[in-house]
C-alpha cells in the first residue's frame, strides 16, 4: 500500500452542510436564516462604520453618500436589513425561551411513533414567526410608502 | 407510494464507493435490484452484495435497530439502513453513502472514533462525592420513578452517530461536541446520583460547547431511538445557566443510600404473589 495515500477519505459536509438544509424540518431552516442574518447584521456593522467615517471627508461627501442611499437600490438593501435584524431579533427571542427550558415540555420515556421538543415548541415557532413576518411587513409599508 | 400488490419493484441504488487503497476520491456506481415489499436497504445491500458486488464494505449486527451500527445517509438523510424499508423512502433511485462528518474508511463504513472521544471527554458515569459508598455499597441509591423519568429518554443512546452526521454545526466544526455528548453530558448531570457537573465543566462550557447549538433539531429528527438530543442540550444549557447563577444542584438533592435490608424489604413488599402451581 502506498504510504502517502489517506487511510481515510476526510467525509466533512463542511460548508454544505451549514448551507444545505434539504429535507430536514422547519427550524433547520431557521437555524440557517438566523446565522445568515447574524453574519448579515455584522457585515452591517462594519460597513456602518466605514460609511459614518466618510463624514471626516467633508459634507459634500456626506450629502453625496446620502442621496446615495436615498436611492431604490439602497432601500431595498435597507429594507433586507430591517428584515434580517427583525428575525434575527424574534428568532432569537425563541431561541433565549428555548435555552432556559420553555415550551420544551418534560423528557419521557420516548414511545414510538417518537415526539421531539422540537415539535412541541413549534407552535410558538409559528407564533413568533408570524409576528416576525408581520412586523417586517409593517416596517416595509412605512420604509416605502411613508 | 408503495405498492400494495406485494410485486417487486425494481430500484436503482446509487452507492458511493471508496477504496483507501486505490482510490483518492469517492465516487458512484449504480446496481438495479427488484425490491420486494418490506425490504431493508441493509436486506438490499447483503443482496447487492451476494449477487453483484462481492467488494461492497459496510458495517452492521444486530439487525433490529438496537446496535447503531448500520447508520448510513440514505437519500441525503442519516438513517439506520436496518429500520429503513426500500420502497417506503418513494424513490426509483436511493442513494446511499457514508455518514458524513466522520472519516471514510472504506465504501459505506465510517470511523466512529470522533462520536467516541468526544462521548468519552465528558465523564460518561455516574460522579458522586461519597467514594466510600461508591467502591463498598452498603445498599443502593434511592430513584424515585419520577427521578428516573426526567432522565430515562436520554439513557436510550446507542452511539450510532446519526445525530452528528445531521447537525449542521458539526458540519462545519469539528471541535464541538455535537448532539450525542452533549446529550450524555446533560443525561448524568441530570442523575440525582450525580454530583459532577463541575468536573464535566473542563469539558462542556467551552466555545465549542452546548452555546454552539442553535437548535436546527436536525439531531432529534434523525435520532432512531427517541433520545432527543436537542432537548438534551437545551436542558443542558439551562443547569449551565442556573449553576452559574447559584441555583445549582444542592447536595441535599442527591440520591439518599437506602440500607440493602430495606432494598429487600422493598423488593418483597412489591413482590408479585408468589406462584401457586
Amino acid at each position: 500500500m502506498n504510504s502517502n495515500k489517506p487511510t481515510a477519505y476526510n467525509n466533512r459536509l463542511g460548508l454544505k452542510g451549514w448551507v444545505y438544509a434539504g429535507r430536514y424540518t422547519f427550524e433547520r431552516y431557521l437555524y440557517l436564516g438566523h446565522r445568515l442574518s447574524g453574519m448579515g447584521l455584522i457585515a452591517y456593522m462594519v460597513l456602518h462604520i466605514i460609511e459614518t467615517a466618510n463624514r471626516m471627508r467633508g459634507v459634500e461627501a456626506w450629502q453625496g453618500l446620502m442621496a446615495l442611499f436615498a436611492s431604490w437600490p439602497f432601500k431595498i438593501i435597507e429594507y433586507l436589513l430591517f428584515a434580517a435584524a427583525v428575525f434575527h431579533a424574534m428568532n432569537g427571542v425563541r431561541l433565549l425561551m428555548t435555552e432556559l427550558g420553555f415550551f420544551l415540555g418534560k423528557p419521557k420515556e420516548p414511545v414510538y411513533p417518537y415526539s421531539s421538543s422540537v415539535m412541541r415548541h413549534r407552535p410558538l415557532t409559528y407564533i413568533i414567526m408570524a409576528l416576525a413576518g408581520l412586523l417586517i411587513i409593517l416596517g416595509g409599508s412605512s420604509l416605502f410608502f411613508p | 407510494m408503495i405498492d400494495k400488490t406485494n410485486t417487486p419493484r425494481e430500484i436503482t441504488f446509487r452507492l458511493r464507493r471508496f477504496n483507501p487503497e486505490t482510490d483518492s476520491v469517492p465516487h458512484w456506481d449504480s446496481y438495479a435490484l427488484n425490491v420486494p415489499d418490506g425490504m431493508t436497504v441493509l436486506e438490499a445491500l447483503h443482496q447487492l452484495k451476494a449477487e453483484q458486488e462481492p467488494t461492497l464494505a459496510w458495517r452492521s449486527s444486530c439487525r433490529m435497530g438496537v446496535c447503531g451500527s448500520c447508520g448510513m445517509f440514505i437519500n441525503d438523510l442519516p438513517m439506520l439502513a436496518c429500520q429503513t424499508q426500500v420502497l417506503h423512502l418513494g424513490t426509483d433511485v436511493v442513494s446511499v453513502a457514508p455518514l458524513p462528518n466522520y472519516p471514510n474508511v472504506k465504501d459505506l463504513v465510517p470511523n466512529l472514533e470522533p462520536l467516541i472521544e468526544k462521548h468519552a471527554a465528558i465523564k460518561p458515569f455516574i460522579i458522586h462525592t461519597n467514594s466510600k459508598e461508591i467502591d463498598e455499597p452498603t445498599g443502593e441509591f434511592l430513584q424515585t420513578a419520577e427521578e428516573r423519568e426526567s432522565i430515562s429518554q436520554f439513557t436510550h443512546c446507542i452511539k450510532c452517530g446519526l445525530c452528528l452526521a445531521a447537525c449542521p454545526t458539526v458540519a462545519t466544526d469539528p471541535l464541538f461536541l455535537g448532539p450525542q455528548a452533549l446529550a450524555q453530558a446533560y443525561r448524568y448531570t441530570a442523575d440525582n446520583r450525580d454530583c459532577g457537573l463541575h468536573d464535566r465543566l473542563e469539558a462542556i462550557d467551552v466555545f465549542h460547547g452546548p452555546y454552539q447549538c442553535h437548535l436546527a433539531g436536525a439531531c432529534s429528527q434523525a435520532c432512531p431511538k427517541g433520545v432527543d438530543p436537542a432537548f438534551a442540550i437545551q436542558l443542558l444549557k439551562r443547569t449551565l445557566v442556573l449553576d452559574s447563577i447559584g441555583f445549582g444542584k444542592r447536595e441535599s438533592s442527591l440520591a439518599k443510600v437506602m440500607p440493602l435490608a430495606d432494598v429487600v424489604k422493598a423488593i418483597e413488599e412489591f413482590a408479585p404473589p408468589k406462584r401457586t402451581v
